[in-house]
Order: C-alpha cells, then structure tokens, then sequence
C-alpha cells in the first residue's frame, strides 16, 4: 500500500503460482457486521488476496452480498473448502466452486472436527494430489508440521499454510518453532494462517520469514474493522522489513551496543 | 461394526444437590476461564446455579465475548416448515397430541415442496423440516422424497420429526438431510412418564440415545434441548451440558446445537409446571455459551421481538423468522392445527432488521448441498 511508508521502488513482490502481489496480508471475509463493512475493511487491507468460504455465498448469484463487493480485477478471488471434513468433500466443492467462478485458486480447508476446526494432515494431502492434477493452484490449510509441508510440496501446493494457533483464537504464534523448521526448508511460499490475533503477531511472523500471513477474526471482529486491517497491513511491512533487513542475534545476557570484547592478546 | 455407546443421566436430585451446593466463588473462576473448550461441568453447575443470579451482568459480558470471538459479528436465520401434525403420541404440553381435536394434516409431496418454495421465495437458505409422530403415513421414504426435491434449493435441510435408526439417517444424510434435532424435553424420568402417558414417545431411553444414532449416521450437526417448563431448568440445563460434553467425546466429528423451548399456549391449554422466568432463560443461555463456546444456539419465534432482538450477540446464534407451526400454513391464512402459537410474529425481513440493527449480519446462507452426497434431486 502507497500511503504506509515510502517502500522502495525495488520492494520485493510475493510471487504464488506466478502472480505477484504487492501486498502480504491475505484477508479472510468471515464474521463481518455486513458487507459494507468487509468492503471498507478490504479496501483498507491493501490486500489483493481475498479468500472466500464457498458455503458461504451463492457463485450463481450475481447479486450474492459477498460476491458483489470483490472486484475480481482488483483482487484474487480465493474460495476456501471450510466446512468439508474429507478430501471427497473437498474436491467436489472445488470442482463446483470452479465451474461456477472460473477460479483456479483454492485454499483448501479439510476441517473434520467442527471445534478446534484443525485440518486434517491425511485427507489434506490426499485432496491437494487430486486437486493440483485437475489443475487448481492449490494453498492448503495445515497444522505447523514441516514434514506435512515438503510432502504438500512434493504434490504441488502452490504454497502452503500452516497455522500460527487454532482459527479465531487470536493466540498468536504458537508454532513458531515449527514454522520456522517450514520456512527454512520449503520453496514454495509459506502464509501463515489462522490465530493471529494482533498486528504484533503478523509481525512476528512476517519476522520470522514467512512470505505473508492471512487475518479474519481479528480483523472482522475488532471495534473498527477497516483501522485494525490498516494496522495489520502496517505490522505486516514492518515485519517483513525486519526479515529483509536481517534481524540481529538475540541472547538472554545483556550487550553493550559497543562491545569491549578485550581480543588485545591477539597479533 | 463398534457398538453404540450409551448416555445415562444421573439422578436429578443428585444433581440438584450439587445445584444447590454451589459457592460464588465456583461462579467467579468459571467466568475466568479463558480456554477455547470453555470451562468444566462444574463451572457450568455453579453458572446455572441460583448464587450466580447475581452475576448475571457478568455472565451476560462474558457469554458475548466468547459469542463474538467464535461466531463473529453474525446471526444464522432459518423457517421451521412443519410437513404434518399427524401424532401417534399422547403428550400433555404438545398441542399435536393424539387427543386434541384440531384439524389433522399430512401434506403430500407436492403441497410440501410447494411450501418450501414460498420459503425460498422469501429468502431462506436453510430450513427445518417438523413433523408429529405417525411413522406408518409419514415414515423415511417421505423425508426421503422431500429432502431430494428440496436439495439444491436449500443450503441446508435439517430434520425434527420421530426418532429414527442409524440406518434410516444415514439413508436421509445420503439425500441432503445436514441435521436433526431431537429434543429429550426432560432430562427427568419421572416427570417425563408423567408427561408422555402413550405412544412410541414413552420410551425415554430410545429417544436419550437418538442423537448418538443420528451423529453415528455422519449427520453433520445434531440438536438437543429441553422444553422449558416441565422441570427445574438449572438441572435441565446440567443435564443438557452433560449430554453435550459426552457426545463431543464420542463424536467429535459432529458439530451440536441446543435449542430453549419455552413452553408457549397450545391446544390442550396445559399449564407449565414450573415457571421459567425471561431472566431464567438468558442465565440458562449465557451458562451453556461459556461452558461450551461452540455450541449452536437456537432462539425460535417462541420468544417475542422484545426479548429476541435484546439478546442477539449475547449468546444465541441462529434465529428462526416469520414462522408457522400448522402444516400448510405458509401458503394459507389458516393456523388451525398449529403445534403452538409464536410469540414473533415478523417477517423474515424484519427480523434480519433489527438484527442489522443491532451490528450484525443476518446470514441466510452458511452451508452448501454440495458437501453431501446425493448427485439427484
């Protein structure tokens, strides 16, 4: 976004499937007041990457609430799978999802259990195969596990997406530790999704080196969803910032700023 | 093929006792309890306990909080479409009972479906297919029928109509059924015989384990409740948090929703046997929501406008509108042979008015038929 900082001409662009996208705030359109509301938040958000539930909305309605305020030449129209519990669930709801829209993208959520709405490592894998040979470009929601993330790679996801704490529980980066083993290792982006529940826990991640991270609860359920979706947009380019800039080390012992390191004893 | 596990209610004056036994202190920790899966049946006792009457406000803060952070700034509307108020059953409260005189109906499957179509006419998504009991004119070859009809007009079909067979369910979610309510009533034996003197409802135990059946057929969201009125509500309310915590850990797969009945006039002119008040109702809601944050909760056109539209956001999650409890009475001016007589009257519309009013977003659409598995229709 233009108006948040003076970003160098040469910033770098996030590249998923070869689009690029200026913006590293994927946003989420659930728990929204009404739609005028999610098209002011989206309009603040700068982000060009809008993920859709497919239960949601009626793609054969044009005047679809949801629908009708995502410009689709402004912004990737992302439909998710929430709500399936299997890969057969999934795939369907995609092949639909496609016919309908002419959308390729697809973040896949296979969510089994209809509480901790956690993805199913099995039935994700099974599904992002079948869905990636039938063309989609693939994003799937998974739990932090970097050996889930090569095998999504090794099958074709076109980024992956694990989680920072359970959706809508605005616990932030639990998984840090996992999360990072999944940036070191993957080549495919990696958007941490689900559980950020402060722009301080985007940049955080964004810190840690994801390529990008995508907010819903947090923004659609704060006092002043368009500001909170500005001050996410904001935490998100401070953090990447941080990331490119190369953070220093940090210890438990305190440094002086100019170190005496007494090395006198050296030739 | 593993074998059904069984729910038992423990005594109710066991738990009326532990009711009894709570201390203001259980009711201040179990409003701190800031855990996704909500606080422990000894909080929900000590939430639905009358020392927690003074803590209402409280518990009306929190119960929103938790509201908010699960299900957003929104509220799901539904039409009930009642198919037939044919009753095998004698039940005193019900107004569909065997014995009352009111004109009886089974509407075929053409006059079903056009109803529905009003329905979707008016902008439901989702609706809920209601029936008496009389599986020998209205069995699940019916619901079967209807349901296929039904799918793809409708995001999602739910059921609340006889106790059936796992079989049976599995046979109505392959057609698009999404859930099933099924409503114990009283979680007390005693006053449960007292009510249902005959018909296959006499059968507490069968109708206790109907939503273990219902979510072992793979039913997507399974409905429990108790109608107000006939018991003490704080041990009908325990019951019911009991009944919710064993079938998440027996099917976590399976999304639960609780329903509040209140008894309202019907044929019959039963009188309630025990009062419960407006006040009773929100400690009742506000108690579930922080037991349990997940949960579904229904609020119908039982209640009046008034009380409705002050408690969106507070606890509650799905709101009926513009309903009628007769068969046919969608189409036709007559509510002869209505089950019981609303208290909101509304439109559709104007419910989802007052609900844009208060901050929210009337969601008429949060499911897909797609999911299911039925290609017909």
């Amino acid at each position: 976004m233009d108006e948040i900082g003076n970003m160098p001409e040469s910033r770098d662009m996030l590249t998923i499937a070869g689009k690029q996208f200026r913006s590293r705030l994927f946003l989420g359109t659930g728990k929204f007041a009404s739609s005028k509301i999610l098209k002011e938040t989206i309009e603040a958000s700068g982000s060009e990457m809008i993920t859709v539930a497919l239960r949601r909305v009626d793609l054969n309605d044009p005047a679809d609430d949801i629908m009708s305020v995502l410009d689709r030449n402004k912004y990737v129209f992302l439909p998710n799978t929430s709500g399936a519990r299997d890969a057969e669930e999934a795939v369907r709801l995609a092949m639909l999802s496609r016919a309908a829209s002419g959308s390729e993208w697809l973040k896949l959520e296979v969510t089994p259990d209809p509480r901790t709405l956690l993805p199913d490592p099995v039935e994700t894998l099974k599904a992002t195969e079948v869905l990636v040979k039938e063309g989609f470009k693939v994003l799937p929601y998974m739990n932090a596990d970097p050996m889930l993330a090569l095998r999504l790679q090794d099958v074709g996801a076109a980024a992956v997406m694990p989680l920072g704490s359970p959706i809508g529980t605005n616990q932030g980066m639990l998984t840090s530790f996992q999360v990072e083993i999944i940036i070191e290792q993957a080549h495919v982006p990696v958007v941490v999704d689900a559980g950020l529940g402060a722009p301080s826990h985007a940049a955080e991640a964004m810190e840690l080196g994801a390529d990008a991270v995508l907010v819903n609860t947090a923004i659609s359920v704060a006092g002043d969803p368009a500001r909170m979706a500005r001050a996410f947009a904001m935490a998100v380019e401070a953090g990447r910032e941080a990331y490119e800039a190369g953070l220093g080390p940090s210890g438990k012992q305190a440094s002086a700023s100019t170190p005496q390191t007494g090395l006198d004893f050296i030739k | 093929m593993k074998e059904l596990p069984n729910f038992t209610v423990p005594d109710t004056a066991q738990l009326g006792k532990w009711l009894e036994d709570c201390q203001p202190r259980e009711v201040e920790n179990a409003l701190r309890v800031n855990r996704p899966e909500g606080c422990n049946l000894g909080g929900l006792a000590a939430l639905l306990s009358p020392v927690a009457d003074t803590f209402l406000q409280e518990m009306a803060a929190r119960s929103s909080d938790i509201t908010l952070q699960r299900f957003g700034r929104t509220t799901q509307v539904y039409a009930p479409l009642y198919l037939s108020n044919l009753c095998t059953n004698r039940c005193l409260y019900c107004g569909f009972s065997a014995d009352n005189r009111i004109d009886r109906r089974l509407l075929t499957i053409e006059e079903a479906e056009a109803e529905a179509m009003i329905l979707n006419a008016r902008g439901f998504n989702h609706i809920l297919l209601v029936s008496g009991e009389a599986p020998h004119a209205m069995g699940v070859d019916y619901l079967e029928e209807i349901t296929l009809r039904l799918r793809g007009k409708f995001a999602a079909i739910s059921i609340e109509v006889q106790p059936l067979e796992t079989e049976e369910y599995k046979r109505l979610f392959a057609a698009g059924v999404t859930a099933v309510a099924i409503y114990q009533e009283t979680y007390d034996r005693a006053v449960y015989k007292e009510m249902h003197m005959s018909g296959n409802k006499t059968d507490f135990d069968y109708r206790l384990q109907t939503p273990a059946r219902a979510a072992a057929a793979g039913m997507r969201e399974v409905g429990i409740g108790s109608l107000l009125g006939l018991a003490d509500w704080r041990i009908e309310g325990l019951a019911l948090g009991m009944h919710l915590a064993w079938l998440r850990k027996n099917f976590w797969r399976t999304a639960l929703t609780v329903s509040f009945p209140r008894l309202r006039p019907a044929a019959g002119n039963f009188s309630p046997l025990v009062d419960v008040s407006e006040r009773d109702l929100a400690q009742l809601i506000f108690a579930l929501r922080i037991f349990d944050p997940d949960v579904g909760l229904l609020l119908s056109t039982r209640e009046e406008p008034r009380y409705r539209d002050g408690m969106i956001g507070l606890g509650p999650t799905r709101y009926s509108a513009g309903s009628c409890t007769a068969p046919g009475g969608y189409g036709s001016e007559d509510n002869s042979g209505e089950q019981f007589s609303v208290g909101d009257h509304r439109s559709r519309e104007e419910v989802c008015q007052a609900i844009r009013q208060k901050g929210f977003d009337p969601v008429c659409k949060d499911w897909d038929s797609t999911f299911q598995i039925a290609s017909n229709g």
